[in-house]
């Protein structure tokens, strides 16, 4: 894990280009991905942390194709299941800094059980969700994140499935890190990003991210200049849930339920408005957040919970360490030799 | 095989005075109800007849369900021995003795009971809810059905209670020392002293010593009743065995395996990783393995089967060896990420322990029905080399030879067991540590010429653990240029790396020593098996030999690729018997190979095959 006694310093400062592979990026033109790459090319030479210790994996998916363009070790591995191969990894190498880039259909439909249970254990994976609601690479069916109603080749009436926020599976799986930022805005992605990366533990990100062929501007509202001071809302640890091109509207709580207001109407004041907490033990105001969205509410982005916890990967190398100290080292004559044993002349 | 019938008749008097009798080898089977704890007894009877320097074999057999309803046909438990003099190869087809817990043990295994067998009855359990519960309408141990057996009846239920009768503890747990009641019968009549056992007890309640001290005491009480009662006018004693000397254990088919694959992880210097999902009858080597942390073994429980196998892929891309373990259905859902991990060319063992199938099948029987999803059970051209241990003890050096095949040649091996090896136990002659294969891991740490693909004279391509620097690559399971590994779409390429993995495990081939062959060099009929099989047909075919017959046996361990001198071997025998507990899965294999006109014999019951049984055919065929 990356606990500061781990890290072995680069031996000379990384850049950007230094995380770059020789291979053609192959998205569409003016995909999402495009911009999370090159956040994640950005940020990954500051971490202090050498090359050869990344290590990228995926699963199947636009997004998965992620790792070929980094020039870190890397996985293209099989639908849904890179949390788990990169568990098996962080286990066995936890000095290693393990990555997981993933998609709505990839870590929420095929991958379900390995996303869940990653964050339950808390395994020391930074796992990026680029969430664009729409199946891309088998050319545009509904997601378990795409809205009800919604006319893909698959569903040509309309989908009658019911979608559900990647954030709140994320809570109820019990992670303790969890955020959420948008392609458009790529300060606070990378920001974000940095967040996720110090944290011990499993830290997941969705990034809302446009699919320019199958599912152009879902996030309209987000990513439009003129909609999405009052579309989204930052979430700073402490401060009140303000927004708004004026700085005036916020979240009220009203019998558990979000209440929409105006500052300075009806006796409002930013007093009356939740004050975010991402350090609360208790997961309830991060869940309740996760459950604001377009059209009614603003769509939160940023940190929504960021406790401390053991990683599962420490918790296993002082399991074997205690082993070691009640036990001995292992000898193989000795196991070989324990249990009821006889001899025969 | 001496048998007591050959001794004694119900017909036969009570002889006037005590005697001990010698036999070449004894079957003894304890029934009772799931939660009677007889597998326990049959376990600690093994133990005692070992330590006297006894081979043995057993067969446990129980039901799928924890604790059945009490009293019910299909929550019978048995456990069965063959111990000898000579070697021992199978648990032994029908029972010398039945130990009935009650009247639905008695209904469901009497059947296989030698005419003139020995039955020891618990008749405390034989009242009238528990004869209906079994079907029998009167009472057989008073109705003179049994008439033909030589029938003991003891109250073992009422009996255990009275020796605890000054016991703490509760009636419930009066009641469950009744198997040790029926142990310290089963050591008078075969002339075993109790001494150890007791020391065992005491060892395994060390932290309940109330329940050390009832076990002991219904021990002793057993023991003591036999003897004192005269109840058997003849004891037998099973002469002392002629085996190897050394030092041995009895150990189980998955402990043995578990033990290998931390040997395998020792001699290499490199740490062991399991990840795997429990399912029986394989979920005893994730047992084992996980009181083994302080042997550089990583012990990871996944959230399901298909996790077991990708966080075992995780592991082995980060160095360590890798190890899955399953049983069939399992398997099945394991396929895709074995079509990963042939693709990612990484060294990997993915252990099936065989049960009855398909679905959920017979989860706890036995069968050898998933050999043709080893070798061909994935997508594309998938070639996964497969080997199989024939025994408990083999299940140890399958384990190193599975993992010396995958680190070599880089790639996942498919070790094949089934449930009746690995829960049956037998003597191990413990192994000396100097005595073990090497093996040799080498990891890639030199960037000049590095690419990801490129292949050594065994075709395997360089093992690079990620935090190498100046090495970093990509991976993954898209088909991959020939060299870089980059992906490739390109037809050619994808034919030319197709052939190459193919051509990598049909190598492995030159690494098979010859076969063995047990019998004349040629003659009339060659019995090809796998697996655990080994016994039945070793002690058929040496019944046959005796008998003056020209059979020989080749018993396979490497099914992916076949030994190199299999098809040479076969052309020098009239016949080939192929017995399996399957429809005939290496009969398709070795005529796909050889086109050979291989006779089959089939079982698929859940059970081993009788001696008998492949006896018979053998007389058939020569």
């Amino acid at each position: 894990m990356n606990s500061p006694n781990d890290i072995i310093a680069p031996e000379r400062a990384l850049a950007k280009k230094d995380f770059e592979s020789d291979q053609d990026v192959r998205w569409c033109p003016g995909c999402g991905d495009y911009a999370v790459l090159a956040q994640v090319q950005k940020i990954l030479p500051t971490l202090g942390i050498p090359r050869e210790n990344f290590a990228f994996i995926s699963g199947i998916g636009c997004s998965s194709r992620f790792p070929y363009y980094l020039e870190t070790y890397g996985m293209h591995s099989i639908h849904g299941r890179a949390p788990a191969i990169a568990s098996g990894l962080k286990l066995s190498r936890p000095e290693l800094s393990v990555w997981v880039v993933t998609g709505d259909g990839d870590a929420l439909a095929i991958g379900g059980n390995h996303f869940i249970h990653a964050m339950r254990r808390n395994i020391g994976l930074k796992i990026i969700l680029l969430n664009n609601r729409i199946y891309g690479l088998t050319k545009g069916q509904y997601s378990p994140t795409s809205e009800m109603g919604k006319k893909t080749k698959s569903t040509p009436l309309g989908s009658i499935d019911r979608p559900f926020s990647p954030v709140a599976v994320a809570l109820g799986a019990g992670a303790t890190f969890v955020a959420r930022a948008v392609d458009s805005d790529l300060k606070h992605m990378a920001s974000v990003l940095e967040r996720a990366a110090a944290h011990q533990g499993t830290a997941f990100v969705e990034i809302l991210q446009n699919c320019v062929v199958f599912n152009d501007d879902a996030y309209g509202a987000l990513t439009n200049k003129a909609t999405r001071a009052d579309a989204g809302i930052y979430l700073e640890h402490g401060k009140p849930l303000l927004f708004g091109k004026d700085r005036n509207k916020g979240i009220r709580l009203k019998s558990w339920a979000p209440e929409l207001v105006t500052v300075g109407e009806n006796g409002v004041t930013e007093a009356d408005l939740v004050v975010h907490d991402e350090k609360a033990a208790n997961g309830g105001l991060a869940f309740f957040l996760s459950q604001l969205e377009n059209p009614e509410f603003p769509v939160p982005l940023g940190v929504f919970r960021d406790v401390a916890a053991p990683a599962y990967e420490q918790l296993n190398k002082e399991m074997a360490e205690n082993a070691v100290a009640a036990k001995g080292k292992g000898d193989l004559a000795r196991l070989l030799n324990s249990g009821d044993t006889w001899t025969i002349a | 095989m001496a048998t007591l019938q050959a001794t004694h008749s119900a017909e036969r008097p009570p002889a006037p005075e005590h005697r001990v009798e010698e036999l070449d080898s004894v079957v003894i089977r304890f029934v009772g109800d799931s939660g009677d704890g007889m597998q326990l007894t049959g376990t600690e009877f093994s133990k005692a007849v070992g330590e006297a320097g006894h081979d043995f074999t057993t067969h446990p057999d129980y039901p799928s369900e924890i604790r059945a309803p009490t009293g019910t046909l299909f929550g019978v438990s048995g456990y069965q021995i063959q111990y000898s003099s000579r070697p021992v190869f199978t648990s032994g087809d029908a029972p010398d003795v039945l130990v009935v817990m009650n009247p639905a043990a008695l209904k469901t295994n009497l059947p296989d009971l030698k005419r003139g067998g020995i039955i020891i009855a618990n008749t405390g359990a034989f009242a009238d809810s528990n004869l209906a519960k079994a079907g029998y309408q009167s009472n057989p141990l008073e109705d003179g059905s049994l008439d033909g057996y030589q029938l003991f009846k003891i109250d073992i239920s009422d009996l255990t209670a009275n020796a605890l009768a000054h016991s703490s503890l509760s009636k419930k747990d009066v009641g469950r020392c009744k198997n040790y009641f029926a142990l310290g019968v089963m050591l008078c009549l075969y002339s075993r002293p109790f001494d150890k056992e007791i020391e065992d007890i005491r060892k395994k309640f060390a932290k309940k010593p109330e329940f050390a001290a009832a076990n002991i005491a219904a021990l002793n009480a057993g023991y003591a009743y036999a003897e004192a009662r005269e109840m058997f006018a003849t004891t037998y004693q099973v002469r002392p065995s002629t085996a190897v000397p050394g030092k041995y254990r009895s150990i189980t088919g998955n402990s043995a395996a578990a033990l290998g694959f931390v040997a395998a992880a020792e001699l290499s210097g490199v740490p062991l990783f399991i990840g795997s999902y429990p399912i029986t009858p394989a979920t005893d080597i994730l047992h084992d393995l996980a009181t083994f942390k302080n042997y550089q073994v990583t012990t990871f429980q996944a959230e399901d089967e298909i996790a077991g196998l990708c966080s075992t892929i995780g592991a082995a891309y980060g160095g360590s060896l890798g190890l899955t373990t399953t049983s069939g259905p399992g398997m099945a859902l394991k396929t895709e990420a074995l079509g990963l991990a042939v693709m990612l060319e990484l060294p990997l063992v993915v252990v099936n322990v065989q049960r009855g199938g398909p679905s959920t099948g017979l989860p706890t029987k036995s069968e050898q029905s998933d050999l043709l999803q080893a070798v061909y059970g994935r997508n594309g051209e998938c070639p996964v080399p497969v080997i199989a241990s024939y025994s408990p003890s083999d299940c140890f050096d399958c384990a190193i030879e599975a993992f010396r095949i995958a680190v070599k040649y880089m790639t996942p091996v498919i070790l094949l067991s089934d449930g009746g090896i690995g829960n049956a136990a037998e003597p191990w002659r413990i192994p000396d540590v100097a005595s073990l294969p090497k093996l040799k891991v080498r990891y890639r740490t030199e960037p000049e010429g590095f690419q990801a693909y490129a292949r050594d004279e065994n075709l395997a391509r360089a093992w690079v653990k990620p935090g190498t620097p100046g090495m970093e690559h990509r991976i993954g399971g898209l088909e991959k240029d020939f060299l870089t590994g980059n992906i490739s779409h390109n037809p050619l390429n994808h034919q030319r790396m197709v052939e190459v993995r193919a051509a990598k495990v049909a190598g492995i081939v030159k690494d098979i020593p010859p076969s063995r062959v047990d019998g004349p060099d040629s003659g009339d009929l060659l019995i090809i098996g796998w697996g655990s099989t080994f016994g039945s047909i070793t002690q058929a075919r040496e019944k046959a030999a005796a008998e003056g017959k020209a059979v020989a046996h080749v018993h396979l361990r490497h099914l992916n690729p076949l030994p190199a001198d299999l098809g040479a071997i076969m052309k020098r025998y009239k016949k080939v018997l192929v017995p399996e507990l399957n429809l005939g899965q290496l009969s398709r294999l070795l005529r796909e190979h050889y086109l050979v006109d291989a006779v089959q014999l089939n079982k698929v019951q859940g059970k081993p095959f009788m001696v008998a049984e492949i006896y018979d055919r053998i007389l058939e065929l020569c």
